[in-house]
Formats: structure tokens, C-alpha cells, sequence
């Protein structure tokens, strides 16, 4: 079997396994906040809507108009129902991303000889989280609907930026075993937060901030488990698609 | 010495074949990624909305 589709067999029964991990995870800890913040959303705050208009929210804190009735006003583009419907995309969304991710870990493990056993397997998962998740959430923490946010594309950028120079940071300090390329790796991984994240204007939100906190918890300890999860199965299913891992690529490591 | 770099030269095939399979598997998982944390289209984001903001890509 070519090493392509070892990777993406491996990948596909990982991916699918822990992708469906976390949309459960997703339903119970994250989606409830979700829809719980949406309540406080402006109807007319900016390119955001999916089916139902919102309704306007009865806490007191929130100093949001009640206006929920623009939604028919202006054409939308389509959006899941709310319920059922919605819920089934999540999920794909969470299967297909599950698959993407294992690509990438298992594309990055193989290059550095092969995950072994499913314990060294739950490292890499760290480091995916670590790239994926920690380095990312500290400049952009998980958002809520109707929370303040920078422009759209920047932020997108130091994302991506933010992904690109944790990852190779930890590799040069993983994989290159000399003090002055470890030092280089942790100037990487520090970079984007000297540079910082976009931030809006002002933090002021109609979000009350403990939901926020919650929602940044629950996001952060749902893709570790994910992460972890990832990562432990590809180690355990690795040797059914490459066979034993090979010194040749391990000599890299 | 030479035998060395011939082997050397056979290694260096392998696994650059290797390597750019590994970069195509790779290319795939930043590919479907972008699509779906980073695509602009609306109807991607609407779709994949709960899932976007779950896994805490920018978002709106």
C-alpha cells in the first residue's frame, strides 16, 4: 500500500472516530452556550443569521433593543433549520474536521518516523492541541455570537500565522535536539503574541462574562479530549495500514 | 565510502517520495480545514456555524 493512502486510511478511521467524539462532547458543553448567547444577539449586528430570527433576551443585564424582526427583511443565505437539521450539520462539519485534522497529525507523526503506541499517540494529540487550540485561544479566545470581534480577516490571519509558527516551533524543539534551534522554536511559538491578536475596539458585549468563561472553558477542554482521543487512535491503528514503523523515517526524529 | 554514498543516494529517494506523500496528505487536511473554519461563503459558514464556533475559529 502506497504511504498516501496508508495516511488517509489511517486518517478516516481516526478522524471519523474522534470526530464523532466531539460533536457529542459539542452537544452537551458547547452548542447549549451557543444557543444560550444567541439569545442576545442584535438581530441587525452584522452578517450573522441562521434560521430562526433571534428572540430578544429577558435578562435584565442585557441592554440589547428588542428588535428581532429584521430577519425577513433583507435576503439571507440559506442556513440549517434550527433543531434536528442543524444539529446533523454540526456533526458532519465535526466528522469531516475530525478527518482533516488526522491528516495533518498523521502526515506530521509519519515524517517523524511513526507513532508507536497509542500512549505516544496521546502526544502528539497534545501537540495538536497545544498548535491548534492553546496557542490560538490565548490572542482569540473561543467567541460567542454577539460577542465584539476584530475584522474578520485578520483575525483569520494571526490565526493561521499563530497555527503555522507554534507548530514549527515545537518541531525544531522535538525534533532538532540542540539548544540554540530550541531556543528559535520557543521565539517562534512566543512571536504572534508580541505581534498580538486583532482585537475589537471595545470588549463591551451584551454577553454576560461568565458565560463567556464557561464557553471558553468548554471549548478548550472539549478539542483536548478530542486532541488526545485523535491521537491515541491513530497510534493504535497506525500498524494495521503502515505495517511496523520504520527506522528509515525514524532516524528524522 | 562509495557504497555509502550510494545507499545514501537510494535513502534519499525513498523517503523523498515518502515526504512528498506525506506533503500531499498533508495539502488534503489544510485544504478541507479551510473550507470548513475559513471559508467566506455564507452558506458554508451558516452550515458549519456551531461547529466554527466550538472549535473557536474566528467567526462573523
Amino acid at each position: 500500500m502506497s504511504i498516501f493512502r496508508s495516511a488517509v486510511f489511517t486518517a478516516a478511521a481516526a478522524g471519523l472516530l474522534a470526530g464523532i467524539l466531539l460533536a457529542a462532547l459539542q452537544t452537551y458543553a458547547t452548542v447549549p452556550l451557543i444557543l444560550k448567547a444567541e439569545t442576545f444577539e442584535n438581530a441587525d449586528g452584522g452578517g450573522h443569521h441562521h434560521g430562526a430570527p433571534e428572540a430578544a433576551s429577558t435578562d435584565a443585564s442585557a441592554s440589547v433593543p428588542v428588535a428581532a424582526a429584521s430577519a425577513g427583511e433583507e435576503e439571507e443565505a440559506w442556513g440549517p433549520e434550527d433543531g434536528f437539521e442543524r444539529f446533523a450539520y454540526t456533526t458532519g462539519a465535526n466528522i469531516i474536521s475530525g478527518f482533516a485534522f488526522a491528516l495533518l497529525l498523521v502526515a506530521a507523526s509519519e515524517l517523524a518516523g511513526g507513532i508507536r503506541n497509542w500512549r505516544q499517540g496521546t502526544l502528539w494529540g497534545f501537540a495538536g492541541f497545544a498548535v491548534f487550540t492553546l496557542a490560538p485561544g490565548l490572542g482569540l479566545p473561543p467567541e460567542l455570537p454577539a460577542m465584539p470581534a476584530a475584522d474578520l480577516l485578520a483575525r483569520q490571519v494571526w490565526w493561521i500565522g499563530t497555527v503555522a509558527a507554534t507548530a514549527a516551533g515545537l518541531a525544531l524543539i522535538a525534533f532538532r535536539g540542540t539548544i540554540p534551534l530550541s531556543v528559535l522554536g520557543v521565539a517562534l511559538i512566543v512571536l504572534p503574541h508580541i505581534i498580538g491578536a486583532p482585537q475589537p475596539e471595545s470588549h463591551e458585549s451584551p454577553v454576560p462574562a461568565d458565560l463567556h468563561h464557561q464557553f471558553v472553558v468548554a471549548v478548550t477542554v472539549t478539542n483536548l479530549i478530542f486532541w488526545v482521543a485523535l491521537g491515541g487512535i491513530v497510534g493504535l491503528v497506525r500498524q494495521r495500514f503502515f505495517g511496523q514503523p520504520d527506522t528509515l523515517g525514524a532516524s528524522i526524529a | 565510502m562509495e557504497m555509502n554514498t550510494a545507499t545514501k543516494t537510494l535513502g534519499a529517494t525513498a523517503s523523498g517520495s515518502r515526504a512528498a506523500q506525506l506533503g500531499l496528505v498533508a495539502l488534503l487536511g489544510v485544504f478541507v480545514i479551510g473550507f470548513l473554519g475559513f471559508s467566506h461563503m455564507d452558506v458554508v459558514h451558516n452550515a458549519g456555524h456551531d461547529y466554527r464556533h466550538s472549535m473557536a475559529f474566528p467567526c462573523h
